[in-house]
């Protein structure tokens, strides 16, 4: 049987292949939960001003504990490289992380990023000594720019932000798996269990995602199904699926029928 | 003196370091970070880092957050 090797970002290795955000839950306590459900070791956070003015508010970090789970602070809201790298450089001065997932928007509607801008900013940070995981477009081209900008992972979209339109297209998540040779990780489009199975089993290294979990009607329920999702597409990926054939084949050997 | 914390007036006494700033505004030092003028200072260095009039300060922390919060 295929051993599976741990995923491995930045020389940091990952007990989980699934990557989750803390974005658009009810509760702490229900973050909490569902992260806990998820089986992910890793959650992005995002960078926001401390609110100064009222301090009875609780801090995410109380309930994500970071010696237990690794932290990746996020770029999200950001629109031009600027701000992104502003944001990158705030982020690991808190001192809970090396990494940054590299969001610069395009456009509001679609959240589409700005992959000129991207180029720009993961050229910068990487120089830096971040580990820049950097949220793009389903483009090849872009993937190998991106690598050879430094980006420690490529982290090509599935579908729009939000979307669970699920991997809308599979075979240019192929032509990057061939093009690049840092891990992919699917970021953005999932919609349930069996999206983030069949990301899997296109074989890409992970998957990140937020809103299909928060967004469900019970998103820890929805947690658990995504862990098993994600570990279902991966073993299937390693024990090599069966050829699709257009016809028939009996899986009963004909020996020894009755006659 | 008179400076900008997060976007809002903050009245300090002359010569307030940063770890002093944080303690009247009660937040603690741990998991945050503190930007001047645009210019992220690192955390051992707060102590150390004097304000002064104007100064325009960011202090960020972490929230809840995925793929592209607001």
């Amino acid at each position: 049987m295929p051993v599976d090797t741990p995923l491995n970002i930045g020389g940091i290795p990952f007990r989980s292949r699934l990557i989750v955000g803390t974005g658009k839950y009810t509760s702490f306590e229900e973050t909490k939960k569902a992260i806990e459900a998820s089986g992910a070791d890793c959650v992005t956070v995002a960078v926001r001003r401390v609110n100064i003015l009222d301090r009875s508010e609780e801090n995410l970090l109380d309930y994500i504990d970071p010696k237990i789970y690794k932290i990746l602070p996020n770029t999200a809201g950001c629109y031009t490289a600027e701000e992104a790298i502003r944001t990158a450089r705030l982020a690991r001065s808190a001192g809970i992380s090396d990494m940054v997932k590299l969001e610069v928007i395009g456009d509001k509607r679609t959240l589409f990023p700005d992959n000129e801008a991207l180029l720009e900013a993961t050229k910068i940070l990487a120089k830096e000594g971040f580990i820049v995981l950097p949220y793009t477009n389903d483009d090849p081209i872009m993937a190998r720019k991106l690598v050879d900008a430094g980006a420690a992972v490529v982290m090509p979209l599935a579908a729009p932000i939000g979307s669970g339109l699920g991997i809308r297209n599979p075979y240019n998540i192929q032509i990057i798996m061939e093009t690049i040779s840092v891990p992919i990780i699917v970021d953005a489009g999932v919609g349930t269990a069996s999206d983030a199975a069949i990301a899997m089993e296109l074989g890409c290294d992970g998957i990140l995602m937020n809103t299909a979990i928060a967004g469900a009607e019970n998103p820890i329920q929805m947690a658990e199904a995504m862990n098993y999702g994600v570990r279902a597409g991966r073993l299937a990926y390693l024990a090599g699926r069966i050829p699709k054939k257009l016809y028939a084949q009996a899986s009963s050997p004909i020996e020894g029928m009755i006659e | 003196m008179q400076i900008i914390v997060n976007g809002e007036q903050q009245e300090v006494p002359a010569n307030t370091h940063v770890l002093q700033l944080l303690k009247q505004l009660k937040i603690s030092p741990e998991r945050i970070a503190v930007e001047i003028n645009l210019t992220v200072i690192n955390r051992e260095v707060y102590h150390a880092t004097i304000l002064k009039e104007g100064d325009h300060i960011e202090i960020i922390s972490f929230i809840g957050g995925g793929a592209h919060a607001g």
